[in-house]
């Protein structure tokens, strides 16, 4: 378990972490999300005791990191894949940190193989892809069979496999009973991995519960729906006071209602009314649409005018428009 | 403040119809084949995702095509042109393949302004993409200095100076935050939708299921399915509808009776294969069954990647986690 | 102790450490030679006329540029840790950082004192078998010193590296503190009229070759105006001084700053 409790870091007049408070708990997957310049990376380099918190602490297992004997026994973590000297080789390099903890060297081979590098393992570190170096990162992150593993972009640079792979691993681990803590911007990816969210923006803590309460509560949930009479189907729910509105598909017409509604709602109304159904299935608002709501005033580099949970495109023509206005 | 995605000053190169087609392309590095007479078209008017595992390559493709690397044999034609035979490429074909091309020591203002000046484009159009990209602020700051997502915006900002037909994209959301990844991903959808050929290469499918209408997937150098995003899907891992129902019983009997249908139950609800939720939804109206659900439940674009590509595949990292515990060693896991 | 492995592993599982290592008993012999046999020829020539002799620590007069690559080793040893990153990764497994500074010191300093032992005594060796008409025989204990000191010299020489190497995190900056200091600046001072003779003694690398008999007042047998305040072994203690008040600066500063 992570705690950290009212964690505070400034770099001269910028504040990085301002008072942040949370937990991490074991059995999930937790994703930490935030925008660029949010304080997620400060905050990870806090919890591993490499930064120095102005105020504040954090807490593993009840402990500050510097009280931990050999410490990659109890955390492991994968920071940045590109830390480690480029002429060392894979293995020296978990070599050293193994030796550093009293690990023995028969787990620098074991974890080679668990993440599929040992056909390159006395290669120099400096000539790996991305994908390779994340890999040796995790095999470090892993080498202490530790108890909690902190991950930061953890599939950067790897391919889809890789990802698949790396995404099965975390929830491995915390099927085992470990905390896995895990910094993203993919969001897609991050809904199919963390049941937990906490959710920072310009270094404060914006919501910490689970991804479902964390979506539901910040997007809306929509009920899409085809039939052959849809026009009939149309005309009942919009005197029931329904919102709805038609979009088109490749599938045909479709509508969707809006609103607090649920797919069972109008499958009654239909059968009541004897329509067709083609389709009645339940739209959730994504994990992006909700966090776009969330930390929309915390954006770092605003692009393009529009606001960033702004409607998918403000329509060409009016940029053209715009544009030549502008001239 | 809206800005100008295209701009009126530069000739265009050709409106509509700019497409890119490979034939036969093969490259070989000494005994290394990356790519085997390869053949693909992107058209315009839609995103292409270009997918592949490591190392099947996309980005020698990617070079090829902007006549970086020169063919072993084949051809591959911009608008039935050799890159080469372009003049003003950039107002053809705007290109993102690595965002840390850049000097560090130049400004992003000036790392634009020579690429303006090389293509004869107006001064203008460089402050004008970098107010469409977010960099107005950062313009004057050494490249060197950026973080990747900012350097991954200058490399878009490159890529639509001379407002060029075709756009190629190596991985552009690498390193870019959520709000980022959305605006790269709308910018794409609307660059498309005005006609221009957009070809982008990622890893990351859940991102690509989003974004790309068609797709050209490779392995090990060779054409492994062009197709639309849907077909792929359906083809790979094929597509079943999920019902939920007060009165499952009738219906499941009802379904099962169909020659040619699975049915299952799972967590309360059914679980069809080999129809349509058009067929169930009429099979469910003769019924007189009232539904809750009827959703088509697509396979994902990642599964049929994986089904797709499996043997092409470069490290393979060990699936059953044997080697996740430590053996042996006392206190290894708690502390 | 499994701090003191993982330094080990570190050090030998790149490139660098054994070139310099090389590269400190080659310039060490190799600047030794040149000097020795310009030496014992010009004392052939002009016989009691010059104001020197040939003796043991003749022999020796190319420790200073094995002392440079070793300041530079030992800096690598740390900038590099800094440069790539890897200090992060090292004091996450290791979070007590001063153990991880006196494992470094540990394991640099041994490493320099065995190539000062290796270096000396391969200098002598080679010098007593190029010029046989002069006699190059170890017999006293300021000879002995003169020789098997280099070790003590190169371990307190890379301690200074590593703690300069600490202080300013980055390779160019920390080599080029050291080399100027220790290259040109001890020497400029040294030429100040007057005061310079007076400072002299209290430059640390000026005091660590006083030590070996290699400083810039001796040679065998010289006679300078210069009375030191010290003895040899006063000069050694006061060099290693330096190099312990600047590594206990080193270990404050790297506890103190975020990694």
């Amino acid at each position: 378990m992570i705690e950290a409790v009212g964690l505070t870091k400034r770099y001269g007049r910028t504040v990085a972490v301002d008072n942040l408070s949370f937990t991490v708990k074991p059995g999930r997957v937790t994703g930490f999300l935030g925008p660029n310049g949010a304080g997620k990376s400060t905050t990870m380099r806090m919890i591993l005791g490499l930064d120095r918190p102005d105020a504040g602490q954090v807490r593993i297992d009840g402990k500050t990191y510097h009280q931990l004997d050999r410490p990659l026994r109890t955390v492991g973590a994968l920071l940045d894949a590109k830390w480690v000297h480029p002429n060392r080789s894979a293995r020296a390099h978990l070599r050293w940190l193994a030796r550093s903890n009293g690990l023995p060297n028969r787990r620098v081979g074991e974890v080679l193989e668990l993440v599929g590098l040992t056909s390159v393992a006395d290669r120099r570190a400096g000539g790996f892809s991305l994908g390779m170096s994340q890999r040796l990162g995790i095999a470090a992150a892993l080498l202490g069979d530790p108890q909690i593993l902190l991950f930061d972009e953890p599939v950067n640079g790897l391919d889809p496999e890789g990802i698949h792979w790396i995404r099965q691993l975390m929830k491995r681990l915390a099927a085992e009973g470990r905390t896995v803590f895990v910094s993203s911007h993919l969001l897609s990816e991050m809904a199919q991995t963390a049941q937990d969210l906490v959710v920072v923006g310009r270094g404060r803590l914006i919501a910490q519960c689970t991804t479902a309460e964390f979506v539901d509560t910040a997007s809306e949930t929509s009920v899409r729906v085809r039939s052959p009479q849809l026009d009939r189907l149309r005309e009942v729910l919009l005197r029931k006071g329904y919102a709805l509105h038609v979009e088109p598909g490749v599938d045909g017409n479709a509508l969707v209602v809006t609103g607090s509604v649920t797919s069972e709602q109008v499958g009654e109304i239909a059968a009541e009314q004897d329509v067709v159904l083609h389709e009645l299935s339940v739209r959730r608002g994504s994990l992006e649409e909700a966090f776009m709501r969330l930390t929309g005033d915390s954006v770092e580099y605003r692009t393009d005018g529009q606001g960033p949970a702004g409607p998918a495109a403000a329509g060409s023509e009016d940029l053209m428009v715009a544009g030549g206005v502008n001239r | 403040m809206v800005v100008p995605l295209s701009f009126k000053h530069a000739v265009r190169g050709q409106v509509g119809g700019a497409m890119i087609e490979a034939r036969g392309l093969t490259k070989r590095y000494g005994r290394t084949v990356a790519v085997e007479s390869l053949s693909f078209t992107v058209q315009p008017g839609r995103v292409t995702g270009f997918l592949g595992p490591n190392g099947a390559g996309k980005s020698t493709t990617m070079r090829l095509i902007l006549g970086l690397d020169r063919p072993s044999s084949g051809d591959v034609l911009i608008d039935g042109k050799h890159y080469r035979d372009l003049h003003s490429p950039l107002r053809y074909i705007g290109a993102l393949l690595d965002a840390k091309w850049v000097h560090p020591n130049r400004s992003a203002r000036a790392h634009l302004k020579w690429l303006a000046r090389s293509n004869g484009l107006p001064k203008r159009r460089v402050d004008e993409v970098l107010e469409l990209v977010g960099l107005t602020n950062v313009a004057k700051r050494k490249a060197g200095g950026f973080s990747l997502g900012m350097s991954q915006r200058l490399g878009i900002a490159a890529a639509l100076l001379g407002d060029p037909q075709i756009l190629l994209f190596d991985e552009p959301v690498n390193g870019l935050d959520p709000e980022g990844i959305h605006w790269i991903r709308q910018l794409m959808k609307r660059l498309a939708a005005e006609g221009r050929t957009v070809f982008v290469s990622s890893h990351l499918l859940s991102e690509m299921a989003q974004t790309a209408d068609e797709l050209v997937v490779i392995g090990r150098g060779k054409l492994i399915a062009q197709s639309t995003t849907g077909e792929f899907v359906e083809r790979a891992s094929g597509t079943s509808v999920r019902v939920r129902t007060p009165q499952l019983e009738r219906l499941r009997t009802a379904l099962a009776g169909t020659a040619g249908t699975t049915v299952r139950v799972d967590e309360g609800a059914l679980l069809v294969n080999g129809m349509t939720s058009d067929q169930v939804g009429e099979v469910a109206a003769t019924q007189g069954v009232v539904l809750h659900e009827l959703s088509p439940q697509r396979g994902s674009l990642e599964e049929a990647f994986m089904r797709l590509t499996g043997d092409a595949i470069e490290y393979h990292a060990e699936e059953a986690g044997e080697h996740l515990h430590m053996q042996g060693t006392s206190g290894g896991a708690k502390e | 102790m499994s701090v003191l492995g993982a330094e080990r592993i570190k050090l030998f599982s790149t490139k660098s450490p054994w070139w310099s290592s090389l590269a400190t008993v080659v310039f060490v012999v190799g600047f030794g030679m040149i000097f020795l046999l310009t030496t014992a020829s010009l004392v052939r020539e002009d016989g009691p006329a010059v104001p020197f002799r040939v003796g043991v620590s003749t022999t020796q007069q190319g420790i200073f540029f094995g002392q440079m690559v070793i300041l530079v080793m030992a800096a690598l040893a740390i900038t590099t840790e800094y440069r790539f990153n890897t200090i992060k990764t090292t004091f996450q497994a290791i979070p007590g950082r001063t153990s991880v500074m006196l494992s470094k010191a540990l394991i640099i300093g041994l490493l320099a004192a065995v190539l000062g032992e290796i270096a000396a005594f391969a200098s002598w060796g080679l010098g007593r078998l190029l010029v046989t008409d002069f006699d190059l025989t170890i017999r006293t204990a300021d000879q002995w010193r003169q020789v098997a000191g280099a070790g003590l010299v190169f371990a307190i020489t890379a301690i200074i590296g590593l703690a300069v190497g600490a202080l300013t995190r980055h390779t160019a900056g920390a080599v080029t503190a050291l080399l100027v200091w220790a290259m040109l600046g001890e020497q400029l001072i040294g030429a100040i009229p007057r005061v310079g003779d007076k400072i002299q003694p209290w430059l640390p690398f000026n005091a660590g070759g006083h030590f070996l008999g290699v400083g810039p007042n001796q040679n065998e047998g010289a006679q300078t105006g210069t009375d030191l305040p010290y003895n040899a072994w006063g000069a050694v203690a006061y060099f290693a001084g330096v190099a312990v008040v600047l590594f206990l600066v080193a270990v404050l500063v790297v506890n103190r700053r975020d990694a």
